[in-house]
């Protein structure tokens, strides 16, 4: 009766669409996770994420294609028969229910032996490091420890994927940190696939196996975080996910993967690597990230590596690093960002100054415009 | 100067804490003692009718005697009883109606909501008395509902439903309906729909995470709305005396009956202290039960 995927993977999202009236919130996004994958679904509000998620867990009926589960299409089913669970962003814990009774609640829902109920509680709270908390009502602990109940409420069932709704958006910094790894290591420690939705990219970058940028209700790129990163497919990704210096430009020859644009925004033609590259004139952008950029007074001698002169125009002092803002003689303004290596008290560079910046070629990405 | 600003502040303070007691003294705590007092006198044909607490010689003049006599005669226990018991069948009624249709408020669409709780309001605009008169001509023999019955053919003769109790069930649920609506609405509104999902996520259907999660977390509006209901329909006048029969002789009726028609003051103020503590009691073990509740969540 229950289709069955001819593919291997654990989670297979088949052509998926959500529309709501005209919206199109999900838009024909086909998806493979491996079975213990920590896999994010990264993008802004409104990209079709939650959505996406929802229709996961059950909440929402997709308007077509087809969702498989180690095999099973459970496109159909409803949310209390789907092997899922989903820990949700506003943590839903039962304010009427005590730790225990919130955590055992989807225990009682399968009638399981009220002994068997009770030691997975207790061993579940131990996980979250909540074991004395049992007792407690939600409206006694914290917001770290209520995420934890929630945590533990949707573990304790054994599902096949955990589902989880922006997991650190409502910590504070020093939390989030502590509990991104947590996650990290229960998830190890289970081997529970789990999903991530979450809008914020460090988030997805230091959780995930792989991440998937979505925007418009359509995939972007779906690559681990350092392809994500170091390689984005497109300008968005490129964008979204951390900052990016971007020079417009056009094709002038390629020649042993190296491609040489020239490019009116820094007044000067750039080189950079590129394995398949587009014809001569046609338009490009290149695109450099401010840390593979390097700051310096006197020009640098490597002839290889593109090099521009600018004035420090803006300067932040981060701690670990310094970000600049360098105006070059185009008017084109370039982030750069360099690690204070060394410990001293004096600026390595003040406003006004005047310096190069270069980078090496294989930095740098040729995008489409 | 800031220092008197201050003091200004904490004057307005107090005046406006004391506003509300000052109010409850005068319009609720006076008349109390005015009516607990003349329900310990003796009537007299005077005016006013009844003997006064202390005295020509300063001494105590109280009886008890009207109260023995509510409690030797069966029939204000008997009418207590009715009264208590129709005003908690029609608080049921309401819950049961008002239920649903908060519920569909409160998930409907937030432009719609504002519409639909305008028309839950809407009756207010027209005179009470108005409104349970309309339901004289709807109800009786030759009224809306009987003609059309027999027009159809669904009947060849009218519906006895003017003057029985079902008519006055009809008036108590119609009239009060809104006062249960309002709050379930109200609590019902500010529930978060995860955690609806949250039990159907754990393995709950729709009908076990109503009763799991739902029903427990709009107690408080459910508390409210029946003590609205239930209070002031126990005492109802109204209803009973409009649309209701001879023999429905309710407790409202019978306290108009003996201040008015008998002019036996002491007696219908003891009526009226009885009816007070009738429906106090409930009042406080439910609030007993709430301040339990939230002790225990606290």
């Amino acid at each position: 009766m229950t289709a069955r995927s001819s593919n291997s993977a654990f989670i297979e999202v088949r052509k998926l669409s959500k529309h709501f009236g005209d919206f199109v919130a999900v838009d024909a996004v086909s998806l493979e996770i491996e079975r213990g994958e920590l896999f994010s679904i990264l993008g802004g509000s409104g990209c079709g994420k939650t959505t996406l998620l929802r229709m996961l867990a059950g909440f929402e009926t997709p308007t077509s294609g087809q969702i498989f589960l180690d095999g099973v299409d459970i496109t159909n089913q409803p949310p209390y028969e789907r092997p899922v669970n989903m820990m949700f962003q506003s943590y839903a814990v039962f304010p009427h229910m005590t730790v225990e009774q919130n955590v055992a609640y989807g225990l009682k829902k399968e009638r399981l032996p009220k002994e068997e109920t009770a030691s997975r509680v207790r061993e579940m709270l131990s996980l979250v490091k909540l074991d004395d908390f049992g007792a407690r009502k939600p409206n006694q602990l914290s917001g770290g420890q209520r995420q934890r109940v929630a945590l533990a409420r949707a573990l304790v069932k054994k599902p096949k994927v955990l589902l989880l709704d922006e997991p650190l958006a409502a910590l504070d910094k020093k939390l989030r940190e502590h509990t991104q790894f947590e996650l990290m290591n229960i998830q190890d420690e289970l081997g529970i696939t789990f999903v991530v939705v979450t809008h914020d990219q460090e988030e997805a970058m230091i959780l995930s196996n792989r991440i998937a940028v979505m925007e418009k209700g359509q995939f972007e790129q779906i690559g681990t975080p350092k392809e994500v990163y170091e390689f984005p497919r497109n300008r968005f990704v490129a964008d979204f996910i951390g900052t990016i210096n971007t020079f417009d430009g056009v094709v002038q020859n390629s020649a042993d993967g190296i491609v040489t644009v020239a490019s009116d925004e820094c007044g000067q033609s750039l080189r950079a690597l590129c394995d398949k590259p587009p014809r001569n004139g046609s338009d490009v952008c290149i695109a450099v990230r401010p840390e593979k950029i390097f700051i310096s007074q006197h020009k640098p001698d490597n002839q290889e590596d593109a090099c521009l002169k600018g004035v420090v125009e803006d300067l932040g002092y981060f701690g670990n690093l310094s970000l600049y803002r360098v105006r070059l003689a185009t008017g084109k303004v370039v982030q750069v960002s360099s690690q204070n290596r060394r410990r001293s008290i004096e600026r390595s560079f003040d406003w006004d100054d005047n310096v190069y910046i270069s980078w090496r070629p294989r930095s740098a990405l040729v995008l489409e415009p | 100067m800031s220092r008197q600003t201050g003091h200004s502040d904490t004057t307005w303070q107090r005046i406006a804490i004391a506003l509300p007691y000052l109010w409850l003294l005068i319009f609720f705590l006076a008349p109390f003692a005015i009516i607990l007092k003349i329900s310990f006198a003796d009537p007299v044909i005077a005016m006013p009718p009844f003997t006064p607490t202390f005295g020509d010689d300063g001494t105590l003049q109280i009886t008890l005697d009207n109260y023995a006599f509510l409690f030797t005669d069966k029939l204000y226990a008997v009418t207590y009883l009715k009264s208590v018991l129709m005003a908690a069948s029609a608080t049921a009624l309401c819950l049961l109606l008002g239920f649903p249709i908060a519920y569909g408020i409160a998930r409907a669409e937030p432009e719609t909501r504002n519409i639909l709780l305008l028309l839950i309001v809407l009756p207010f605009w027209i005179s009470f008395l108005l409104r349970v008169y309309a339901w004289m001509g709807l109800l009786n023999n030759y009224g809306v509902i009987n003609n059309l019955l027999m027009w159809t053919g669904i009947t060849d003769q009218p519906l006895a439903m003017m003057y029985t109790d079902f008519a006055i069930y009809i008036g108590l649920v119609y009239s009060y309906l809104p006062f249960m609506i309002l709050p379930l609405y109200a609590t019902l509104e500010r529930m978060d729909l995860d955690l609806v999902e949250a039990a159907q996520d754990l393995g709950a259907t729709s009908t076990v995470a109503f009763w799991n999660i739902t029903w427990p977390l709009s107690r408080p509006g459910v508390i409210a709305g029946c003590l609205l209901v239930f209070i002031p329909a126990t005492g109802e006048y109204v209803i009973p005396y409009l649309l209701g029969g001879p023999e429905s002789l309710l407790i409202g009726r019978v306290l108009f009956d003996e201040f008015f028609t008998n002019r036996d003051w002491p007696l219908a103020s003891a009526v009226a202290i009885v009816l007070i503590f009738l429906v106090v009691i409930p009042i406080v073990i439910l609030q007993r039960n709430q301040a339990k509740a939230t002790e225990n969540a606290a």
